[in-house]
């Protein structure tokens, strides 16, 4: 993983702290052209990883890269799934039933079984969640995808439930069938390590807030802090601004100092604040050859 | 630390699960789960540690319980209140509360004489952002809050469907009660039940079965006026947006999840942390963070109290009880009375308030020379 990542949410209209700023965005960002002169910025920064939720503006995203090779050679995404307003709306209309076989293709076996109220074994409840994952990352054929996230809402709604078999299942199909590496983002960090280790998944690739405030890292920044010194996994930190309240150099600085963060994701609309992080996190934690200064 | 409790999460819908993940989630608390879907039991029987049930009555006799979780549908909503509070259980039960608010009340009634929690689950009052807003209010620094303009719109229904509960005004589904109940529930939270409601609307965009967007003016004990514009069908809002904005003799607020705007003409002397003009306050920073964290930290907080009142032997709500509940399911009746009688105004039912000052609908009427 590089060590710099460029997030999505500034590009859909998420802002954690105002809906005037999300809306303004939201314009700004209508069109495709305008997301990918953002991208263009990043990428020519040497921030090559965009990491993203499998929204369907990302497919057009994706379709720019694969018709540009010359332009972007070595532009990789992370897809983050599943895009979760999608399936809460399909519950919303369908119930949660209907949402489930109308996402099976139309001439499987699951639809079949799901339409006939058929019960279900097991692994076809693994099945349908394979069905789910191959149809999040259509949009991703032929562009590199060497990790994929699980989003956060849908993991931290398992692990509540102590339905950690479902991590499980995401990340031995991640695996197998893209080659990929499976990684998750929650907002409960220390908890999550805990039950992946207990399902036998090894060094985790973990996306959560880390930040010098502590802003939502659920369980106390402590013991973020000392999962991070304890635990082995590959953490990727997110918010480390929290959303403004901390002055870059700071925040940067002081995450450069913990041990096994690999990298960060962020967000930006500017060439100005894309470089000034690239140019912190080079300060305080060397970028690697790959995204040295261009 | 006090002991653990035995708490049952009924109906594993939308929102049954993000509580049932929740609920298991707390540390201080045993989890059992109940679900008429038995596809959904089978699948979660196999994967889950927890004691599941597909009928509820089985489940309460056969658990010694000290609180439930009720996310059924609305219609569901009182029988299974009811039964829980007769066999000593503590409820915390989804929005709205109950479809007649006259049954809420009710229950209410029950749930206080036998000393058991009811809580309701209006989250919105455990938004950052709406908490400062209360606390702003009741220092006063406002001066007399004279309008508020309360508005809810998100993107539910945006093309003829298939009818579900949530499409059925009968079961409690609709834009009234899905979306306005929160503004409502809001505005009830900072003025007490309207005298009078009038001039509402309840119109159908896409649905057959309900409506999909509310209009109404409500008046207040104290004079305060309060217009209500709440539309589900408004795909321009990624998802539920509600704002609230108040003018005051001393100033004007803007809240709403992320933030509190707050104008003040004079800086208050009860109010020494807001200087005179602009003032804001993040959501962000007015926030704890939970032990555990599902789609925001306000469902997280409204189950930290109620786990933790149940935990204490506590005998009443901390907030959002049935009483203030029932409150809001007789508001959303008056705009449905209202909006039923072109042209009158719906006062409210007795004996809640004395007299109303005028019709509370002059403006309104004249404007369209009725």
């Amino acid at each position: 993983m590089d060590r710099l990542l460029f997030g999505d949410n500034q590009f859909f209209g998420i802002n954690h702290m105002s809906e005037e700023k999300a809306r303004a965005q939201a314009m700004r960002f209508q069109s495709t052209d305008a997301i990918m002169a953002v991208l263009d910025a990043a990428y020519d920064a040497g921030i090559r990883t965009f990491m993203c939720t499998t929204h369907d503006r990302i497919a057009e995203i994706g379709n720019v890269v694969r018709a540009n090779p010359g332009r972007y050679p070595d532009f990789i995404f992370y897809p983050c799934m599943p895009y979760a307003h999608k399936y809460a709306n399909a519950v919303t209309d369908l119930g949660m039933m209907g949402a489930i076989t109308n996402f099976m293709p139309e001439d499987g076996f699951l639809r079949t079984a799901l339409s006939g109220g058929k019960a279900l074994a097991g692994r076809d409840i693994e099945g349908i969640a394979k069905v789910l994952i191959d149809a999040e990352m259509k949009m991703f054929r032929g562009l590199n995808t060497p990790v994929i996230f699980m989003q956060n809402v849908f993991t931290d709604l398992l692990l509540g439930m102590g339905y950690t078999r479902a991590l499980k299942v995401f990340h031995d199909h991640v695996k197998e069938k893209y080659g990929a590496e499976p990684a998750f983002i929650t907002m409960n960090m220390p908890m999550l390590f805990e039950a992946l280790t207990e399902e036998g998944i090894e060094n985790p690739i973990i996306c959560s807030n880390i930040n010098k405030i502590g802003f939502r890292m659920s369980g106390g920044r402590d013991r973020y802090i000392e999962t991070l010194k304890t635990g082995k996994l590959r953490a990727i930190a997110m918010s480390v601004y929290a959303s403004g309240a901390i002055p870059p150099e700071e925040a940067i600085e002081w995450i450069s100092e913990l041990p096994n963060v690999q990298s960060i994701v962020f967000g930006a609309s500017s060439r100005g604040n894309i470089v000034n992080t690239r140019d912190l996190v080079e300060k305080y934690m060397g970028l690697g050859t790959s995204q040295a200064a261009q | 630390m006090t002991r653990k409790i035995k708490v049952a999460v009924v109906g594993l819908g939308k929102m049954g699960l993000s509580h049932f993940s929740i609920v298991n989630a707390h540390p201080q608390v045993e989890c059992v789960a109940c679900d008429a879907t038995g596809f959904l039991i089978d699948v979660l029987g196999k994967n889950v540690k927890n004691k599941l049930y597909k009928s509820y009555d089985k489940m309460l006799e056969e658990e010694t319980l000290d609180a439930v979780v009720i996310a059924t549908p609305s219609r569901h909503h009182a029988t299974m209140v009811r039964a829980a509070l007769d066999r000593g259980i503590h409820v915390f039960c989804e929005k709205p509360f109950c479809l007649d608010w006259r049954e809420g009340d009710a229950l209410a009634q029950l749930a206080e004489e036998k000393g058991l929690i009811g809580q309701v689950g209006y989250h919105y009052r455990y938004v950052g952002a709406f908490r400062e807003m209360q606390r702003i209010l009741e220092t006063g620094a406002l001066g007399t809050v004279h309008h508020v303009l309360a508005e809810a719109y998100g993107p539910v229904v945006l093309r003829p469907k298939r009818q579900t509960w949530r499409t059925q005004k009968a079961e409690g589904g609709g834009c009234l009660y899905d979306y306005a109940a929160h503004p409502l529930n809001l505005l009830n939270w900072v003025f007490g039940a309207p005298q009078v409601v009038s001039g509402s609307s309840l119109n159908s965009i896409f649905s057959t079965g309900t409506d999909d967007a509310v209009i109404s003016s409500l008046k207040f004990p104290g004079g305060a006026s309060a217009q209500l514009s709440v539309n589900w069908s408004d795909e321009s809002h990624r998802k539920m947006s509600t704002k609230l904005s108040f003018i005051g003799t001393n100033g004007r607020m803007n809240v709403d999840r992320q933030e509190c705007q707050i104008y003040l003409r004079k800086a208050s002397d009860a109010f020494p942390d807001y200087k005179e003009g602009w003032s804001v306050r993040y959501t962000t920073d007015l926030t704890e963070d939970p032990w555990f964290y599902l789609r925001g930290e306000e469902y997280s907080a409204q189950i930290a109290d109620f786990v933790e009142a149940v935990a204490a032997g506590e005998t009443t709500a901390r907030e959002n009880g049935f009483r203030s509940a029932a409150m809001t399911d007789q508001t959303i009746s008056m705009i449905v009375d209202d909006a039923g009688r072109p042209g009158s105004a719906a006062v409210t039912p007795a004996p809640a308030v004395v007299a109303t000052k005028d019709s509370g609908g002059r403006g309104w009427r004249s404007l369209f020379g009725r």
